[in-house]
C-alpha cells in the first residue's frame, strides 16, 4: 500500500494542522523549504555524508543467537539504531531538520524533549553546525533521564525545566510551541518525533525512513528473503515509521507496533492509544488530528510509562491510519514485561537496550515463542539503554528481593 | 443580522464600549464565574468572551494556563460549563462568544456543540487551534444557527491568508497584536494598527485587538484604530486574587474592568 497524506497533511481522517494562526505561515514556510530540500541533490549527499561519516550508517543488522534459542521459535533480529552516534535513532531526524534549519538561515533552534534521546541528538547537531539549541524537557523525565540533561548541557545546549502539567513530554511540547509562537521569524522548532502539525509526521518520517530502507537491503542479502514480521516500539512513533515504511508495500511483511501498557488499564496508568477500553479516541493534541488519551470532556490524559520515551498520550497520525487500514498491528507491553525484556537482551546478547525498545525486545521475544523456527522476526533495537541505568538498579534490587535475579 | 453584529452597531451609536473582557471560566469556581459575567455585562461592552479551561493550552501564557488548571482540578468541563449558561440566559447580558481550544469541541461533538451554542443564545465562538483551512465542519454548523465563528489574524498572517479569512469570517475580526503567548507582554507594539490597517483594505467586519492589554491607556490606544479593545490575562489575574467574599472579588473585578471602558 502507499501512505502519503494529502496537501493539507492529512493521512485519511488524520493529521492536518490544528494550531494557531500565528504558525500558520511558519508551518507553511517550513513545508516549502522541506519540499524544496527533499528535490535538491545536494541537500541529500550532504545529509548522506553526515549519515555515514558523523552518525555511523548503515548501522548493523544482528542476528541474534543466544535470543533465538531462548525463545525457541522463530529467528530474531536486531536492527541496531542503538549503535547511531549518540546512541538512538533521533540522530537521523535531528542531522535531516538541522540541515534544513541551516538551509533556511534560522540559528537558533528549540527542541521538546522525553527520554532525552531528542534533545541530546539536537545538541549534537547544533553543536555540529554551530547552531544555538535550547532543549524543554518535563522536570519529571529530567529527573529520571538525569545523564541526558548532562549531555545536552556538555554539548553546550541550555536546557529548559518544564514544570508546568504532567512534567512530561507533553509539557515540553507545550512549552515549546508557546516558544515559537513568540518567536517563529528566526526560531526553527526542531521537533523530535512522528507528530505536531503539517509537516513533521512526513518530514520526520522522511528523515526515519533510512532505518527501514536499510533493513530490507540487508535483510534481502542475508537471508534471500524479506523478514516475517517487524515489530518497533511507539511513543509518537517516529522509529516505527521510519523502520516500517519501506516495507509497507510488501504486504506479507507483518508489521508491528509496540505501545506502553504501563502498569495499569485505567486512564493515567499507560500510554497505550489503542488499547481497547484505555480511553485513547481520535482528537486533537499538539497541531495533529489522531488516537489521544483523554477523558469524556475532552481534556488530555496523564500517562505512565517506565520508559519516558513513551511516556506520550497522542500517537503520530500516520500511525492512526495504518491501523485503521489494518496495515499495522498494534499491541502493547507493560511495565514489567519490558524490563524483563531489558534483562534478557543485556544478558543473552551483551546490549543493553533503552527501556523504550525493551518494550519491542519483550513483544518480540513472546511472537517468537510461538512461531516455528523458519520464521524471520526483525526488531528495531531503537537505542541503547546507559540513560536508563538510574531507573533500573532500584527494579533489579526488588527483583533480588523476590529471589529472581 | 446576528447578535455580534447587532452590538458592533450598537458600538457606532455610542450605545455599547469598545471592550471585550475575557474570563476563564470556572476560576474560581463557575458559580463566581456567572456572577462576573453578569456584573460586566453592566459595563455594556461590545462582546465577553468566556474561556473553556484546556489541558494543554499551548497559545497561553503563565496565568491563562494556571487559571485553567485550577479549574480544571475542579471538575470544570464544557458540559458543566453549559449547565451553569443555562441558568444564567446569556439573552439578557452582552453577547457572549465562547472561546475554546478545537479538542473539548470536537470531543462535545460539532453537530451537538453548535446546537447547544445557539440553543443557550451564546453569540459566537472562537477555537483557538483551529486555523481557517480546517474551520469548515464547524462553521457550517454555527452558521446555520446564527452564531459567528470567530477568527483571529495576526502579525504573522500574509496578505492571501488575510484576504481568504476575511471572506470566510463573521461577526467581527479578532486581530492578536502581537507574536507569542498570551498576557506575557506589557508594551503593546505599533505591529497590530499597521495589521488593521492592512485588515481595512480587505474587510469591513469590526476588529477587535487583543494580547498584551493590560492598562486602560493601551485599550483607549486601541480604540483610536480598532472597535474594540480585548483585556484576558489582567481580568484573570485580578479573578484570581484572594478576596473576603465572592461579592467582594466580583466588585474588585469590575472595578479593573472599568478602567479599559
Amino acid at each position: 500500500m502507499r501512505s502519503e497524506p494529502n496537501e493539507q497533511g492529512f493521512w485519511g481522517d488524520y493529521g492536518g494542522r490544528f494550531v494557531a494562526e500565528t504558525l500558520v505561515a511558519p508551518l507553511e514556510e517550513l513545508t516549502e523549504a522541506f519540499c524544496a530540500a527533499r528535490r535538491d541533490r545536494s541537500f541529500q549527499r550532504s545529509l548522506t555524508d553526515l549519515q555515514r561519516d558523523y552518525s555511523g550508517r548503515p548501522t548493523p543488522l544482528t542476528f541474534a543467537a543466544r535470543l533465538t534459542t531462548h525463545a525457541g521459535g522463530a529467528r530474531i533480529f536486531l536492527k541496531r539504531e542503538d549503535l547511531l552516534h549518540t546512541g538512538a535513532h533521533k540522530i537521523n531526524n535531528a542531522l535531516g531538520q538541522g540541515l534544513l534549519a541551516q538551509r533556511m538561515g534560522k540559528r537558533r533552534i528549540i527542541a521538546e524533549t522525553g527520554a532525552g534521546q531528542h534533545g541530546v541528538a539536537t545538541a549534537t547537531v547544533c553543536a555540529l553546525l554551530g547552531l544555538e539549541c535550547i532543549v524543554y524537557m518535563g522536570a519529571e523525565d529530567a529527573r529520571r533521564q538525569a545523564p541526558n540533561v548532562l549531555r545536552m548541557r556538555l554539548l553546550g545546549a541550555e536546557v529548559r525545566v518544564v514544570e508546568s502539567g504532567s512534567r512530561t513530554l507533553k509539557d515540553a511540547i507545550n512549552e515549546a510551541l508557546r516558544d515559537w509562537v513568540a518567536d517563529a521569524r528566526d526560531t526553527y522548532y526542531l521537533l523530535g518525533s512522528a507528530l505536531g502539525p503539517h509537516p513533521y509526521p512526513l518530514m520526520v518520517r522522511e528523515f526515519q525512513k533510512v532505518i527501514g530502507a536499510e533493513t530490507r537491503r540487508q535483510f534481502l542479502r542475508r537471508e534471500k528473503a524479506l523478514p516475517d514480521y517487524l515489530v518497533a516500539c511507539i511513543g509518537g512513533g517516529s522509529n516505527a515509521i521510519g523502520f516500517f515504511h519501506a516495507f509497507l508495500k510488501d504486504e506479507k511483511v507483518q508489521l508491528i507496533g509496540v505501545e506502553a501498557a504501563g502498569k495499569g488499564k485505567r486512564l493515567g496508568q499507560h500510554a497505550a492509544r489503542f488499547l481497547p477500553n484505555g480511553g485513547g479516541k481520535p482528537g486533537v493534541l499538539h497541531g495533529t488530528l489522531s488516537y489521544v488519551l483523554q477523558d469524556e470532556s475532552g481534556q488530555i490524559a496523564n500517562t505512565h510509562s517506565i520508559s519516558a520515551g513513551l511516556d506520550y498520550p497522542a500517537i503520530g497520525p500516520e500511525h492512526a491510519f495504518l491501523r485503521e487500514r489494518k496495515r499495522v498491528r498494534y499491541v502493547a507491553i507493560n511495565d514489567d514485561e519490558a524490563l524483563r525484556g531489558f534483562h534478557i537482551l543485556a544478558e543473552l546478547e551483551g546490549i543493553i537496550p533503552a527501556l523504550e525498545s525493551a518494550h519491542a525486545i519483550a513483544y518480540g521475544l513472546r511472537l517468537a515463542k510461538k512461531l516455528a523456527r523458519d520464521k524471520t522476526i526483525v526488531i528495531n533495537l531503537s537505542g541503547r539503554g546507559d540513560k536508563d541505568l538510574a531507573s533500573v538498579p532500584a527494579v533489579v534490587r526488588r527483583k533480588r528481593a523476590r529471589g529472581k535475579a | 443580522m446576528s447578535a455580534l453584529g447587532e452590538s458592533f452597531a450598537r458600538l457606532t451609536k455610542g450605545e455599547a464600549a469598545g471592550f471585550i473582557p475575557f474570563l476563564l471560566a470556572g476560576d474560581p469556581d463557575l458559580e463566581t464565574t456567572a456572577e462576573l459575567l453578569r456584573a460586566l455585562s453592566r459595563l455594556a461592552p461590545v462582546a465577553m468572551e468566556l474561556g473553556v479551561p484546556f489541558s494543554d493550552p499551548t497559545a497561553d501564557g503563565p496565568i491563562i494556563q494556571r487559571a485553567a488548571q485550577r479549574a480544571l482540578a475542579r471538575g470544570v468541563s464544557l458540559a458543566r460549563i453549559f449547565q451553569m449558561l443555562e441558568k444564567l440566559r446569556p439573552n439578557e447580558l452582552a453577547p457572549i462568544v465562547l472561546f475554546s481550544y478545537y479538542n473539548p469541541i470536537f470531543q462535545f461533538g460539532i453537530k451537538a456543540f453548535a446546537r447547544k451554542v445557539s440553543g443557550l443564545g451564546l453569540a459566537g465562538v472562537l477555537a483557538v487551534d483551529l486555523p481557517a483551512e480546517a474551520a469548515a465542519p464547524l462553521q457550517k454548523q454555527l452558521r446555520q444557527r446564527n452564531v459567528d465563528l470567530i477568527f483571529l489574524v495576526t502579525p504573522t498572517t500574509s496578505a492571501k491568508r488575510l484576504e481568504k479569512i476575511a471572506r470566510l469570517a463573521s461577526g467581527f475580526l479578532y486581530v492578536v497584536a502581537r507574536t507569542g503567548v498570551t498576557g506575557t507582554a506589557r508594551t503593546l507594539t505599533d505591529e497590530s494598527q499597521e495589521l488593521v490597517a492592512r485588515l481595512r483594505r480587505v474587510t469591513d467586519l469590526p476588529v477587535a485587538v487583543g494580547f498584551g492589554i493590560t492598562a486602560g491607556t493601551q485599550a483607549r490606544r486601541v480604540r483610536r484604530y480598532a472597535e474594540a479593545a480585548v483585556v484576558g490575562s489582567r481580568l484573570v489575574e485580578e479573578a484570581a486574587q484572594k478576596a473576603s467574599s465572592r461579592d467582594a472579588l466580583v466588585r474588585a473585578v469590575s472595578k479593573c474592568a472599568r478602567q479599559f471602558v
